[in-house]
């Protein structure tokens, strides 16, 4: 949080604009008895670039609609601006790519970023736009010729067209080389810099950790977490130690510094500690332990800890 | 193909630095919102040259009504009396319903196969408001059935048979266009039932059908066991409607029935539309 805190006011120009980018308020949105969003707490300031982490069915998309407008929570309010998100997109405030659809085949590049653009009050011009997209030589080519590449630069084109500030991403480097990626991710920093809110879902942990300033990471429709890919790493950090050990004193265990949790399958006991020197050599020394292996817990495994874990309160819907 | 290996969108920014300050969004109350709901004639233009450019709506909906009416308009008997006109220009009122009738029904379908491809879902992004897209849908839907009508009627000037007063002509044509929301209401129920781009190959020959059946190509004879089935078909009431500007004959069970079935295509497509709203 402090990291991006420092960027927003390290900006260069611009208007200090005193609401948040995006604020929602106890978000909850059941679809029938299913609860996809439990109740969300959210406020993202301007200038950061934020991932929506979590696995499928998470939520996320159902968040990124409201944050859209495109639906009512059912209980809760989501705000964008300080505004009802409707009018946030009214003023072009909002942009969204989508991973899929949304082009229309029998339109050219070229018509297709004029139709969107005759939509708005103010937007940047046509041409510069496609040139900087990267889609000026592609201009009058059909959208149903073009490939999926062309076809996401141009989403990008009508995304960027209104200036929006802030832009919102349904897993967007889906389909892109390592370089593209980078290249992607780079334009996105320096619009961050410039002041554009970025969130943007995505279910790569790798992703996330690089690119965003925060992540959120969701799971059952609540916000498991929150903090800066460091933070969300030390969550991780720790080793866990097994070993084979009939009739393990757990509470003995958990009461050595720096175990987070002692597991028992069988004769198999799983200690997850931050200390795992500490926990291997009370199990050699003084217990029959035997076969002891130490793993390291990777951020794959905290991330499946946080978002699926047995003991998520939530439980399946 | 060639995969994005440049930037999506890195060089999008103007290169010169002093305009940086422009694209930064500043203060979000200052920004506009455009007038009219974001109905704007850009969106027309291209509207209308997507229908003019696809080469079934064309075919279809231009040509076909008026080779129809080239094949029955000029068989014997066109001079014959009906109403204040002749029987040639009743097959070109009949003919101009046809063509407007599937014009509006390839509308009302692409409104469906646009909600499919996410490109309505597209729309809600932007500021265009729900009222101006159903707006510029119905203007283009006119525009076009105005097309068909002016098609088959200068195939009938061409052809020089059809005869009838200047103001039934002009009464004529404006009736069909009103009717022919109808057919695009039909389109739209259609166009969600069977998804994607078949349902114009299920609108053309079904249209063709109640043609047939609503006694627009071929006469009915009152009181035939044709007739008896015909007046419940969802082509009668509007052809009746439609001419009777020319045949001063409007039956109160035609006007039933193109109020009647009007009301169920529209109940049927706000049905589907309103089954469709999970995710938009």
């Amino acid at each position: 949080m402090t990291v991006q805190m420092e960027s927003a006011s390290g900006r260069t120009t611009g208007v200090p604009v005193p609401v948040p980018a995006v604020r929602l308020t106890g978000v909850t949105k059941d679809f029938g008895s299913v609860h996809a969003v439990r109740g969300v707490d959210l406020v993202l300031e301007p200038g950061e670039v934020v991932a929506f982490l979590g696995p499928n069915g998470a939520g996320k998309t159902t968040t990124i609609d409201m944050i859209l407008g495109l639906s009512r929570p059912t209980s809760g309010s989501a705000e964008v601006f300080g505004m009802e998100p409707r009018r946030a997109i009214a003023r072009g405030l909002v942009a969204a790519v989508m991973q899929t659809g949304g082009l229309l085949k029998d339109l050219s590049v070229r018509e297709t970023v004029e139709y969107t653009a005759s939509l708005f009050a103010d937007t940047r011009p046509v041409d510069e736009v496609l040139a900087s997209a990267g889609i000026a030589t592609i201009a009058d080519r059909k959208v149903a010729k073009c490939s999926g590449g062309e076809q996401q630069r141009l989403r990008f084109a009508m995304a960027l067209l209104s200036d929006p500030a802030l832009l919102l991403l349904d897993e967007p480097t889906t389909g892109m080389d390592v370089e593209g990626r980078r290249a992607f991710w780079g334009a996105i920093r320096r619009d961050a810099q410039l002041g554009r809110t970025v969130l943007f879902a995505t279910h790569y942990l790798e992703e996330a950790d690089q690119y965003a300033d925060r992540i959120i990471l969701v799971s059952n429709g609540r916000v498991v977490a929150d903090g800066s890919g460091n933070e969300i790493k030390a969550l991780a950090a720790g080793r866990t130690v097994r070993a084979t050990l009939r009739g393990a004193d757990t509470t003995a265990l958990s009461t050595l510094g720096g175990v987070d949790r002692v597991e028992v399958r069988g004769d198999q006991v799983y200690v997850h500690a931050k200390d795992s020197d500490a926990v291997a050599r009370y199990l050699l020394t003084q217990t029959d332990a035997r076969d002891l292996e130490i793993v390291a817990r990777g951020l794959e495994e905290a991330f499946l800890t946080l978002t699926g874990g047995p003991d998520d309160e939530g439980g399946q819907p | 193909m060639n995969h994005p290996t440049k930037p999506l969108a890195s060089s999008r920014f103007r290169g010169d630095p002093e305009n940086l300050s422009t694209i930064v969004p500043t203060d979000p109350t200052a920004r506009r919102v455009p007038p009219f709901g974001g109905f704007n004639a850009t969106v027309l233009r291209l509207e209308l040259k997507r229908m003019l450019r696809n080469r079934r709506t064309i075919i279809f909906t231009l040509i076909f009504p008026a080779a129809m009416f080239f094949a029955f308009g000029g068989t014997s008997g066109s001079q014959a009396r009906v109403g204040s006109g002749n029987v040639s220009a009743y097959i070109m009122v009949s003919m101009a319903l046809y063509g407007a009738a599937l014009t509006a029904a390839a509308g009302g379908a692409m409104v469906a196969l646009e909600r499919s491809l996410g490109w309505s879902r597209q729309l809600r992004l932007t500021p265009l408001n729900p009222v101006a897209y159903i707006l510029v849908k119905a203007l283009v839907a006119l525009v076009m059935g105005a097309i068909a009508v002016a098609v088959v009627n200068i195939a009938g000037i061409v052809q020089g048979q059809p005869e009838m007063p200047l103001h039934a002509w002009i009464a004529c044509a404006l009736v069909t266009l009103v009717c022919t929301l109808t057919f695009a209401a039909l389109g739209v129920f259609v166009g969600y039932v069977v998804p994607g781009e078949n349902a114009m190959q299920i609108l053309g020959p079904g249209l063709a059908l109640m043609s047939f059946l609503g006694g627009v190509f071929i006469p009915l004879t009152a009181g035939s066991a044709v007739w008896h089935v015909a007046v419940f078909t969802p082509m009668y009431g509007v052809a009746e409607v439609a001419r009777s500007p020319l045949t001063h004959d409007l039956p109160w069970y035609a006007l039933v029935n193109a109020v009647a079935w009007f009301l169920v295509f529209v109940a049927g497509a706000a049905w589907r539309m309103s089954k469709d709203t999970a995710r938009v």
